[in-house]
């Protein structure tokens, strides 16, 4: 094996990503967790069709420590994927690409997460 | 309906694939989602808390379950087409991205059903 001494090019692991950029595999990232969200809420529906008993051990479950975490990594990726899905339908209808644009609707999609999720959380625990 | 210009067609330039009708599909169900998605999240909050009775009775009434059923089903398509572009652009193997495409396809299938399923035996009460 040679040693290499020459400099390699930038690796993801080192490379430090624009905000541009993590934004959009963050919206990547939170459109497959929430599938698993998906999966968990045809679980409580199926647990509400089949009676009192296995609905009330399913809130029970999502109603725990680590349910109630659950469900609030939920909302906030609900709320990014939102918000940065409308960017993305934004620039579909041929709006915002150019790089100062992309910049204020990024941070906007960040602000709106932020936002909506503050407001969904302190209304549920009121 | 098709995006493509009529001249783009007649001269057969681009791809003659399915891309625009997946996209098409992709936007389509991310529109009606951003109105559904804030409709089901402020309804969950109203039902924090609520017992057994409470959820059902709220189920129940028909343009909640009309909406609940939309927004299932737009949620389960909209997410098997964004799994099936994030497995395309991940998995390589023919065999093994075959196997995911189906998988991706069929347990969307199963998820639809069995919450459509569900909704409806919770608002009719049988």
């Amino acid at each position: 094996m040679t040693t290499r001494t020459r400099p390699l090019s930038p690796h993801l692991q080192v490379y430090r990503l624009p905000l541009l950029a993590v934004l959009s595999i963050t919206h990547r990232i939170t459109g497959v967790g929430l599938v698993a969200g998906l999966v968990v809420l045809a679980w409580w529906l199926c647990a509400a069709a089949q009676g009192p008993a296995a609905f009330n051990a399913a809130q029970d479950l999502l109603g725990s420590p680590i349910g109630l975490l659950a469900l609030f990594g939920w909302t906030v990726a609900l709320f990014f994927h939102l918000a940065h899905g409308v960017r993305h339908l934004l620039w579909d209808a041929g709006w915002g690409y150019s790089l100062p644009k992309a910049y204020v609707s990024g941070k906007a999609a960040i602000v709106v997460t932020a936002a909506l999720t503050r407001i969904v959380w302190i209304a549920a625990l009121a | 309906m098709t995006l493509r210009s009529p001249l783009g067609r007649a001269r057969g330039l681009g791809s003659a694939k399915s891309g625009v009708g997946h996209h098409w599909a992709v936007i389509v169900t991310a529109v009606g989602l951003v109105p559904l998605s804030l409709w089901f999240v402020t309804s969950l909050i109203g039902l924090v808390g609520a017992d057994y009775a409470v959820v059902r009775g709220w189920l129940g009434q028909p343009l909640n379950t009309a909406l609940f059923l939309l927004t299932v089903l737009m949620v389960v398509h909209h997410a098997q087409l964004g799994l099936q572009v994030v497995i395309e652009d991940y998995v390589h193997g023919e065999g093994a991205k075959m196997a995911s495409l189906i998988a991706v396809r069929l347990g969307a299938a199963l998820l639809a059903v069995a919450m459509t399923v569900s909704i409806l035996k919770v608002a009719f009460g049988v």
